[in-house]
């Protein structure tokens, strides 16, 4: 028996079944997803609801967070499935994809033409790049890349904070950034949003 | 707060913090066992400094912790 399934071994059974019924195929399966995404909603709407106050979101759109931050907790469970190890029961280790996923979710992208100074009044004009912005961090970079991106364009905290924060140093960050610059520029010119000149505004 | 202790807070810095990554990959085992009252500071010193020196993580904790205490309640 491998060290990786001696571990499974030792779970409760709950926590043993839930990897076999997500890798499994039919109906299974898809009754595991559907009970699975049910837990992942009702943790995710206590976790925003806990950092309700910090999120400057209100109503409805609490709600929409957690059910969007549990559909993309479902996603990553499943395509980590390997990576559980049984050291703790299977719902911990999903529920701290929630964790992660609502702090994503909760990022504040309206700061956004404010640190760049869009005019308001000109939302028009700028509103779709911005969509095609937060597309290509999403998209493009990786996970670090993004997490440097959010914490310094989003958070506006301090490089030198972000330092310590990642036990790293200003020229790695520093690069890390200057490379997520690069792509996502690369990904606006190819959305024709931007060429070498400069904005091609619609 | 005054300047000269949020320069004090932002200066100290624990040598035992592991870091947001590992902290991270460690999470679901710490918060459950600080969830069954297990002394994890002692068992998990540099995932305790990096919780309590990092923002986003810590919530990420606190987070987690009350969804397990809300699992067993």
């Amino acid at each position: 028996m491998t060290e990786h399934a001696a571990a499974l071994a030792g779970l409760d059974a709950e926590s043993a079944d839930w990897p076999q019924a997500l890798a499994c195929t039919g109906p299974r399966r898809e009754e595991a997803l559907a009970r699975l995404h049910g837990l992942l909603v009702r943790i995710a709407r206590k976790e925003v609801a806990r950092r309700g106050p910090r999120l400057q979101i209100t109503g409805p759109e609490l709600d929409d967070l957690a059910y969007q931050a549990a559909a993309d907790a479902l996603v990553a469970i499943t395509s980590k499935l390997g990576q559980f190890r049984g050291e703790s029961r299977f719902t911990t280790w999903a529920y701290k994809f929630v964790m992660f996923e609502v702090r994503l979710e909760a990022e504040d992208w309206e700061r956004l033409p404010d640190r760049f100074g869009f005019d308001p009044a000109r939302e028009a004009e700028w509103r779709d790049l911005l969509v095609a912005l937060h597309r290509a961090v999403d998209q493009e970079l990786t996970a670090r890349q993004r997490r440097i991106f959010v914490a310094i364009v989003l958070n506006n905290v301090p490089l030198d904070a972000l330092v310590i924060e990642l036990a790293s140093n200003r020229n790695a960050i520093y690069q890390t950034l200057f490379d997520a610059r690069r792509k996502l520029r690369a990904a606006l010119a190819a959305d024709g949003y931007i060429d070498d000149d400069g904005w091609r505004r619609s | 707060m005054n300047g000269w202790s949020a320069l004090d807070r932002f200066l100290r810095t624990d040598p035992r913090d592991v870091g947001c990554a590992q902290a991270m990959e460690m999470l679901h085992i710490y918060a459950e066992l600080a969830a069954d009252g297990a002394p994890v500071e002692e068992r998990y010193p540099g995932v305790a400094a990096h919780l309590r020196a990092c923002g986003p993580c810590g919530e990420d904790f606190e987070g987690l912790l009350a969804a397990v205490r809300g699992e067993a309640g």
